[in-house]
């Protein structure tokens, strides 16, 4: 059986490694450093299958730090890196409602 | 409101103990993720999109006054000031950490709080009618049977690795409020030709991507054999549910694929096997549990008192009477309702500062006692009709008086994808547009009862197969697009919806929605002809010409 790790990785754009942190569950963004960060700008991104699966091994080795790894799209624009869909617009901003309270946020 | 004894506390604390072991555990590195996440399933801690998220059990959906304020400290201390009613008598906190979750789970333990079985493939939460025990055409209180079955499928051993997860429902009423024939297996106490007790006994419901209606196998079951007849259920499940493919896991596949005639006569064997053995009931185990069921002590008063027909003249309050009002068991009582699904909040939602609002009322109104229904609303169960007014100025006050319970903007919602690592679409601002659409209090009540449920994947944890009106969120080419039923019911008539077309767009749902609305009220004979009444007669089609007519 093929390892996770080992699978062939398709990516069809601009792509960042993200995950959950461990000790809260935060948003996290892998960078090219090998650190987690939770702003997106400062997420390393990766345009070729090869560097994702690089990313991505290294970001999966890290799980005292991060759960739930994998690879997101994003768009690249004037304004930096943004997500490349809903699910990840989530994500990283939150609900798209009003909470119910604004308590400890 | 049951009892906890020495047992209980005890298993609790030692449960809370070793979750903080395991914490610090996986926190050290010394376990990896894969280890960890069934023990952390196993306590109700999930990982959704944004944080951890902890759900906890309200068995059979009774709650104590102490039992709520509890749930709002754990709420502003580990959380962030709120937490998530769910359509299994749950609550959910959806942005706590996981450092911290031992100590939220300690404090919750303290009250009798806890996550135990809320996750995992295990028996889940036993669910019942909200109004049990004081519901007028019940014919006993059906939860001490849910606790009885609690205590026997609680860190059963047998049932711990079951091929999925199970869910149980027990009724006693002749309406059904607790949604029986969409749970794995189902409990309805009635009584037979003779005038016996006894359960009927319903099995394989449940939604998702394959949704079922449950299959009576066992029209009466009496009482004593209850235990025994759920372990044969269960342990034909346990060996025969499928563990190879998880979408074909859940046992309404195997009673389908089996047949329910064959299914029954293969749990009938086990059973016979079993049934005068250690499981036949034993009435003094029962009459304990029973017994720490405690009922208030109702005073002796009449229908309809004298404060209750003055203040009847105002029609706000005749409004929210007719509404969220209900007959009770004991004369000079009735059964409130509480909204929580205020215009344009999210659906189920309840904040600390509520949560303690309704702790109080229900010292002051309800002999301290709330229940938490499957359509995601609260219950006082224990009203003097004469508090009525009073109740109604502090429920006012509370925000939780909204006068539409059953109506069409008492929508059913999941969590969707703005909290739900699963989802593949919105579900809480669908269910917040339509219910802006129809905040006009006259239209709704013109529309009468009218159960909209939306799920935002097809796991249908918003239960829409069996919404009057039900949604499910799909994701299209990176769209959200939603595919609408119409016809379920989740009552003793449980249906599933009939789809009536192609998806429509986020943007659309709530024009749908209003275009289905008014089909209905010029395809209605008389005003009294509920939406689904006019449904079984008219059938999905002059619906379908109606939204599809412009689209």
């Amino acid at each position: 059986m093929t390892s996770p790790l080992q699978q062939k990785i398709r990516i069809t754009g601009p792509s960042v490694v993200t995950a959950n942190r461990l000790r809260d569950g935060a948003v996290v963004y892998r960078t090219a450093a090998g650190e987690w960060t939770t702003d997106i700008g400062k997420a390393a991104v990766v345009s070729t299958a090869t560097e994702a699966t690089e990313l991505l091994a290294g970001a999966k080795n890290d799980g005292t730090r991060a759960v739930d790894v994998y690879i997101a799209p994003v768009k690249v624009d004037r304004d930096g890196v943004v997500p490349g869909n809903l699910r990840e617009l989530i994500r990283l901003r939150g609900p798209t409602i009003d909470l119910p309270v604004t308590f400890g946020v | 409101m049951y009892r906890y004894d020495d047992f209980d506390r005890t298993l609790l604390a030692e449960r809370v103990k070793e979750f903080r072991g395991q914490v610090a555990r996986r926190l050290s590195g010394e376990l990896t993720e894969d280890e960890f996440k069934s023990l952390r399933l196993m306590n109700g801690v999930y990982l959704q999109l944004h944080a951890y998220m902890l759900r906890i059990a309200i068995p059979y959906g009774t709650l104590s006054s102490a039992q709520l304020r509890r749930l709002a400290y754990v709420a502003r201390t580990y959380d962030r000031g709120y937490g998530h009613f769910t359509t299994r008598q749950n609550i959910q906190f959806n942005w706590i950490k996981l450092a911290q979750l031992p100590d939220a789970m300690a404090d919750l333990a303290e009250a009798g709080l806890h996550g135990l079985q809320t996750s995992g493939n295990c028996v889940r939460n036993i669910t019942t009618d909200q109004w049990a025990g004081v519901a007028p055409d019940e014919i006993e209180d059906p939860r001490p049977w849910a606790e009885l079955i609690r205590q026997h499928v609680t860190l059963h051993p047998e049932f711990s690795f079951l091929p999925r997860k199970f869910k149980i429902a027990v009724g006693a009423a002749a309406h059904d409020r607790a949604a029986l024939r969409i749970h794995d297996l189902a409990l309805r106490l009635h009584r037979n030709g003779a005038g016996e007790e006894g359960f009927e006994v319903m099995v394989g419901g449940g939604l998702g991507r394959t949704p079922f209606i449950a299959k009576t196998i066992k029209p009466f079951l009496p009482k004593r054999d209850v235990l025994s007849y759920i372990e044969a259920v269960l342990r034909l499940y346990n060996q025969y549910g499928r563990r190879d493919n998880i979408y074909k896991a859940r046992i309404k596949i195997l009673v389908h694929d089996k047949g329910a005639e064959q299914f029954a006569k293969e749990v009938e064997a086990e059973w016979q096997s079993i049934k005068d053995g250690m499981l036949a009931l034993d009435q003094a185990v029962f009459d304990d549990i029973a017994t720490r069921f405690v009922y208030p002590a109702y005073e002796t008063l009449a229908d309809d008192p004298p404060e209750l027909k003055a203040a009847l003249g105002d029609p706000r309050f005749a409004t929210w009477h007719g509404n969220a009002v209900n007959r009770h068991k004991r004369p000079g009582y009735a059964i409130v309702t509480l909204s929580l699904k205020p215009i344009g909040k999210p659906t189920g939602d309840c904040t600390a500062d509520q949560m303690d609002q309704i702790a109080d009322i229900a010292d002051r109104y309800s002999f301290g006692e709330i229940r938490v229904g499957h359509e995601q609303n609260l219950v006082l169960p224990h009203v003097a009709q004469r508090d009525l007014p009073d109740l109604w100025r502090a429920l006012d006050a509370a925000g939780v008086a909204t006068p539409n319970v059953n109506q069409i903007s008492d929508i059913i919602a999941c969590p969707g994808l703005d909290y739900c690592s699963l989802a593949n679409a919105r579900a809480i601002p669908v269910a917040q547009n339509i219910a802006k659409r129809f905040s006009d209090p006259k239209l709704s009540q013109s529309l009468g009862r009218l159960h909209i449920n939306i799920s935002g994947c097809i796991n249908a944890c918003g239960h829409h197969h069996v919404g009057h009106i039900g949604i499910l969120g799909v994701e299209k080419n990176g769209e959200e697009f939603y595919q609408i039923t119409i016809g379920g019911r989740a009552d003793e008539g449980a249906e599933l919806g009939t789809l009536i077309g192609p998806a429509v767009p986020y943007a659309e749902v709530a024009d749908v929605v209003e275009d289905i609305a008014e089909a209905y009220l010029s395809l209605r004979e008389r005003p009294d002809e509920l939406f689904i009444e006019t449904f079984r007669r008219v059938g999905v089609e002059p619906f379908k010409e109606r939204v599809y007519a412009t689209r």
